[in-house]
């Protein structure tokens, strides 16, 4: 039994989320995690400042370099300085990131919920919904989108998002059937509390587990479908760039110019590391049953 | 030589939190053909020292710490992995608790059956099959060779527990150990299989191994008890020295948790009884637009100041007709029917915003503490969320009213920030009844309110559940099918049978003179004799 929570009652009840970030204080590695994650945060708002070269500046006659003392992370074949690249890149990569997955998280938990706690008919139809969307050839939906609003990073994030939605939607209504028929649901019923609450107090903090597990699958994922979206002249455009972009060139380039890949790919891959990290920390630390110690 | 000699078994778990003794110690014997029943509550490491003695135990964290168990003179603590499986099912079978669970969904029920047979004989297919039917006769299922190849979703839980017992049986082991095999069984259904059990033992001269929490079961078959508690065996004696003259204070304690006895106060009858219900029907749908009637056409009434129980075998609808009377049915998929009145007002076509007012004066405490409660809230959260929906308390004098409901229910004030897997069933159950009292409510629907609580702790809740009733004058609709406990605590008693209500009437007279068939077998099916008058 823990022996920080048998002192004296505090002035008022801790609710889940004031529990969840102690307990997530306690978990270094997501707190390695936070910290990496917040530290690309504030080294991507800087970039105009901190990056060494414009992002486009070119040098033909210099061509690819391994890395230098003039360019810490070398440069690619048109001779731009490779860490500028990623430092811009990384603007681009985070943001299409965590927007595109905030906006599938937003709406799949929502519909998800609301689908799984009506139930019945109206259930059916809106699970049919998303059937359809799912049929929907994404890059038909896509392209759709793209040529109605036309091109437009907004619109790139908001299209990401519509399309990873679906499973989020599907995996929280799965969870809120099974939580719906739960005796605390219809003890919080027989208190008298409204659909609205009961939902929002009762059943979504409880899908939370699966839901955050998923979220930190989906980021990489969006990470990667804008570098797909961009290869087919969808997304971000030359020269401009994104992690996305960059892997993508490197992977061409890899077996004369390796630090091309390598560098965009550690990139990518240290995000991905902290965000795990981050994910399983604020699995347990909002499941009050996870051990502690 | 007896045919099982377990000596000095020790069995610990190494946790996280340090090393849990949950075998400590524990010796006994059995002979061929006899029944000895080890008794504890959950923890007291009964079914631990059974597992052990098969390796059945999760390692780590478990380890056999030391000890020794002959079984037919060869050590099963020494023997490796290979040697064991041999035994197991084989020689020694094993009945587990929960017959809904421990059969697998996806293979029909022939096919479990011949598995042990064709894992450890030498036989063909064709034969395994025929002894399986045979088997399913000996254990009492109608129709055996067509039910061989049905799935166990077919078979209701008493014959899921038939078919556990078949399997068990099938290699014709020396020793059966059944694991709580009644405790997830109706009664009239679980005097059934203990009669099974019993018969069969003979027949086969089968040494049994009973677990149980429940004293009372264990008085019909057992002729040696031994009671464990905090991993040790605290007595042990034939069946008439343990009943008639326990030596250990534990022992009297669990005896003493058997209820007996009858209620006295009777409740003041004014005419118009607070909650009525009339004609009620509740029918959900099923596959294929079928509809299955849980309620038909029950009335009844209930009084201020009264307790009225609701007894009956699961399905019988009991709960749903509870939870009618609360407007808890959510009408998807539902048919709901009759008239429903509270204090004369008509609340059958309520909506939930009409029964906001209504909600705070009548609750409702659930069956399991377990899923009760919500996980992701604390003490604190799940006591103030009905103070503050109802405007009863303020943010300011919140904290104070939690706290002083905590007193009431009898949980330490210094709990108030733990979440509810931190507690024991018990005292989730006194959270649970804490905000099933919140909001002040004068009517209580109370399903199954101990039955998945300890003998001891089920007397201690039952007390607290009767010492609010009189404090608070509430009135109160007790769910049960543990008559003994009706008997104890209810005014009136109502018996359901499929749905309708078969008989009625003041508990003690209910009881003395039943007048229907299927209540006077109900009252035959409670175990042992100690439930008798004093």
């Amino acid at each position: 039994m823990s022996t920080t929570t048998s002192t004296l009652p505090a002035e008022k009840g801790t609710s889940l989320w004031q529990d969840a970030w102690v307990r997530l204080g306690k978990n270094r590695l997501a707190l390695f995690g936070l910290g990496v994650l917040s530290l690309l945060v504030v080294v991507s708002l800087l970039t105009p400042w901190l990056a060494p070269y414009p992002y486009d500046l070119q040098n033909l006659e210099l061509g690819a370099t391994p890395p230098s003392w003039d360019h810490w992370l070398g440069t690619d074949t048109f001779g731009r300085d490779l860490l500028t690249r990623i430092l811009y890149g990384g603007r681009v990569s985070l943001a299409v990131g965590f927007v595109a997955t905030g906006v599938a998280l937003l709406i799949g938990v929502l519909y998800g919920a609301i689908a799984g706690y009506a139930g019945g008919r109206i259930d059916a139809a809106m699970m049919r919904f998303v059937d359809i969307l799912y049929a929907l050839p994404f890059m038909i939906f896509i392209i759709l989108l793209m040529v109605i609003f036309g091109k437009n990073i907004l619109l790139l994030f908001l299209a990401i998002g519509a399309v990873e939605w679906l499973t989020m939607a599907r995996i929280v209504r799965g969870q809120v059937q099974n939580l719906r028929h739960q005796e605390f649901v219809e003890a919080a019923t027989a208190i008298g509390l409204s659909r609205w609450a009961i939902l929002h107090r009762h059943i979504i903090p409880n899908t939370l587990g699966p839901v955050i597990v998923y979220t930190t699958l989906t980021i990489p994922n969006v990470m990667l479908l804008e570098a797909f979206l961009s290869f087919l002249g969808l997304g971000i455009q030359p020269p401009e760039s994104s992690w996305g972009l960059l892997i993508n060139y490197g992977v061409e380039t890899m077996e004369e110019y390796p630090w091309l890949l390598i560098f965009p790919g550690l990139a990518l891959s240290i995000t991905l590391f902290a965000l795990n990290f981050l994910g399983d920390g604020l699995r347990d630390a909002l499941d009050p049953k996870a051990s502690k110690d | 030589m007896s045919l099982l000699d377990v000596k000095n078994l020790r069995t610990y778990f190494h946790t996280r939190n340090g090393v849990v003794k949950s075998v400590d110690d524990v010796s006994f014997s059995i002979d061929r053909g006899e029944t000895l029943a080890i008794v504890g509550e959950s923890g007291s490491g009964k079914s631990v020292s059974c597992y052990s003695l098969l390796n059945l135990i999760p390692q780590p964290p478990g380890k056999i710490e030391s000890g020794s168990a002959l079984f037919d003179g060869r050590d099963l603590l020494q023997m490796t992995a290979k040697e064991l499986r041999q035994v197991r099912g084989n020689e020694i079978a094993i009945i587990f608790q929960d017959p809904m669970t421990s059969l697998t969904p996806h293979l029909t029920v022939g096919e479990q059956l011949i598995e042990p047979l064709l894992e450890h004989r030498d036989i063909t297919r064709s034969e395994a099959r025929q002894r399986a039917i045979a088997m399913l006769d000996e254990v009492g299922i109608t129709n055996p060779e067509q039910r061989y190849h049905d799935y166990p979703h077919q078979f209701s839980g008493g014959m899921r527990q038939r078919v556990m017992i078949a399997m068990a049986l099938i290699t014709e082991p020396k020793l059966l150990i059944c694991d709580e095999p009644t405790t997830a069984l109706d009664v009239t259904v679980q005097a059934q299989v203990l009669q099974l059990i019993h018969q069969l033992q003979q027949r086969h001269n089968i040494a049994v191994l009973f677990i149980s929490h429940d004293l009372a079961v264990v008085s019909d078959i057992a002729d040696n008890v031994a009671v464990m508690q905090k991993g040790k065996v605290v007595e042990q004696g034939s069946k008439q020295d343990i009943f008639e003259q326990p030596q250990h204070p534990y022992t009297k304690q669990l005896l003493a948790a058997i209820p007996h006895g009858g209620k006295q106060n009777a409740p003041s009858i004014d005419n118009v009884p607070l909650v009525s219900g009339r004609n009620l029907q509740v029918a959900f749908a099923g596959a294929k637009q079928q509809w299955t009637t849980a309620v038909n056409g029950v009335s009844l009434d209930i009084h201020r100041g009264e307790i009225l129980g609701l007894v009956g075998e699961s399905g019988s609808g009991k709960s749903t007709t509870g939870r009618a009377l609360l407007k808890l049915i959510s009408a998807s998929n539902t048919k709901i029917g009759g008239q429903i009145s509270y204090q004369g007002e008509e609340i059958q076509g309520h909506d939930n915003r009409q029964m906001l007012p209504l909600r705070r004066r009548m609750q409702m405490i659930f069956q399991d503490p377990y899923a009760s409660l919500n996980p992701r809230m604390t003490v604190f959260d799940t006591l103030a969320e009905p103070l503050l929906y109802h405007s009863l308390a303020t943010r300011k004098n919140v904290t104070e009213k939690v706290l002083a409901l905590m007193d009431d229910v009898g949980l330490a004030r210094a709990f108030v920030r733990k979440y509810p897997h931190e507690f024991s069933g018990g005292q989730r159950q006194r959270i649970a009844i804490g905000r099933a009292i919140a909001t002040d409510p004068e009517f209580i629907v109370a399903d199954e309110p101990v039955s998945a609580l300890d003998v001891t702790i089920q007397a201690q809740i039952l007390e607290l559940i009767l010492q609010l009733s009189r404090d608070r004058q509430l009135t109160m609709l007790f769910i049960s099918h543990d008559l003994s406990v009706v008997r104890v605590l209810c005014d009136r008693v109502a018996v359901m049978y499929q749905g309708e209500i078969i008989e009625s009437g003041k508990t003690e007279q209910l009881f003395n003179q039943p007048k229907t068939d299927y209540c006077r077998r109900l009252l035959a099916a409670v175990p042992s004799a100690l439930v008798t008058n004093e």
